[in-house]
């Protein structure tokens, strides 16, 4: 259960393999919903769920998905899954579920999860497969609380929802940078993110 | 059984949306009342946020509504009350409620006492933004003329544009505006900056870049409270 193997797909997409940093996907979330810690774990953690489950449904059906209408298939089953998320948010934190309002709803189009059904989850035994969605989302869900970090930090001065910076910083001419709040500056964090990343890790980099 | 059959697409797609269907409708239902709970509490919320107040934790406010609102009610188009049941004013659908015509409308009333004693009246808005619905809900002072706080919220403007009517700084604007200019209802206006307004009424600034929303507002507000005329008028004569 806990093979060398396993415990690859589990760890590579945090950091080796991650979907946002090195695959480069799932972008667009990573830009809309960072501009608060607090909706970008929520994201993460639905991201993390909606992926794992699907995995494994879909790997549990794999033998019988006619290959003609096997993209019809995931996309049905990571929508069922993708509204019970909401459902669920609706009910146990409406605050947030109003915050992230479209973008639960857009998970269905998140490129990591219709990815990592075709790569993974359909040439792979269901326990793999869940290991692999909760391993993608994780990696997903750290990318995401980083850029938040950074941007509610500078942006705001709070910490989910808690201000940080103390009141005689402001009173020292400190203030917070409006800049970080604006979907551009979620590019420029993840940039940055990905030029750390890289230089540690240097098999990455590309060859000219 | 051969995968590729049509037969075999056929009845794998059939079944499997039954059985999708069959979940979904499951969690639907098992996860409402709840849900409603919450609405319900988002919209008490909304409604205090006309009054500057804000429940200290989502648990509790039906406890700060309930202290706060002493009483709602529902009146018709001439000011007289037709429904004083607790919560008949808070079940009112206001979308459904503005296409009526003006004389047929039940106008609800949230009758708000602040800790200092006064008495404010809280009268929810509906109108039509850019994108979809905007509503709000603005209080009136016991002498049913000045402004004391507003609040809106929307469906799906613009962000940075038209949303930000959902924003304090625009809210704020509204505060000590007044509603009637020589005895007559002339709403608030709501102007780009530097316009003068042709009636004579109270105006604010609108939004650079969310026009139509900001129309959306001004046309909802004289729509809306305009409806409100013989009760705001009852009220200035009680005090005068």
């Amino acid at each position: 259960m806990a093979s060398i193997k396993n415990k690859e797909v589990l760890f590579n997409p945090i950091s080796r393999d991650n979907p946002v940093l090195v695959q480069i996907l799932g972008i667009c979330s990573t830009l809309a919903v960072t501009a608060k810690l607090e909706p970008a774990i929520v994201m993460g953690i639905s991201v993390t769920v909606v992926l794992a489950f699907s995995n494994v449904i879909i790997s549990m059906m794999r033998k019988t998905i006619p290959a003609t209408i096997r993209i019809i298939v995931q996309l049905v089953v990571v929508a069922a899954l993708v509204i019970i998320v909401q459902q669920f948010l609706i009910a146990f934190d409406y605050n947030v579920s109003k915050q992230l309002s479209v973008f639960i709803g857009l998970i269905i189009t998140n490129c990591i999860l219709m990815g990592r059904l075709e790569a993974f989850a359909l040439s792979n035994k269901p326990w793999p497969s869940f290991l692999d969605g909760v391993g993608n989302g994780l990696g997903y869900t750290i990318i995401l609380a980083a850029v938040a970090f950074v941007r509610e930090l500078l942006g705001s001065g709070t910490l989910l929802g808690y201000s940080v910076i103390p009141q005689c910083a402001y009173d020292a001419g400190y203030m917070n940078n409006g800049l970080m709040i604006l979907p551009p500056m979620a590019l420029i964090v993840v940039a940055c993110i990905i030029w750390i990343h890289r230089s540690r890790n240097k098999d990455l980099q590309e060859k000219n | 059984m051969n995968k590729n059959s049509n037969t075999y697409q056929i009845l794998y797609s059939a079944i499997m949306v039954v059985v999708v269907g069959a979940v979904l409708a499951f969690v639907y239902m098992a996860l409402r009342p709840q849900q409603q709970r919450n609405i319900a509490n988002d919209k008490r919320q909304q409604i205090l946020s006309a009054v500057h107040i804000t429940a200290p934790s989502d648990d509790e406010v039906e406890q700060t509504y309930n202290k706060y609102i002493v009483s709602d009610f529902v009146i018709d188009h001439n000011g007289n009350v037709t429904d004083s049941a607790r919560n008949a004013a808070f079940g009112i659908d206001m979308k459904a409620n503005v296409k009526l015509a003006a004389g047929k409308r039940q106008l609800p009333v949230f009758k708000c006492r602040l800790d200092d004693g006064s008495v404010k009246y809280i009268i929810p808005v509906y109108g039509a933004g850019l994108w979809g619905a905007i509503w709000g809900y603005v209080a009136v002072d016991a002498d049913g003329d000045t402004v004391y706080g507003a609040y809106f919220s929307h469906e799906g403007e613009t962000p940075g544009l038209g949303a930000e009517i959902a924003k304090e700084p625009f809210q704020k604007q509204f505060e000590g505006k007044e509603l009637y200019k020589g005895g007559q209802f002339k709403s608030i206006g709501v102007m780009k900056a530097g316009q003068k307004p042709t009636n004579g009424e109270d105006c604010v600034d609108a939004i650079s870049g969310g026009t139509i929303t900001s129309r959306g507002v001004e046309s909802m507000l004289k729509g809306c409270m305009g409806a409100y005329d013989a009760f705001f008028k009852r009220l200035q004569s009680e005090n005068e």
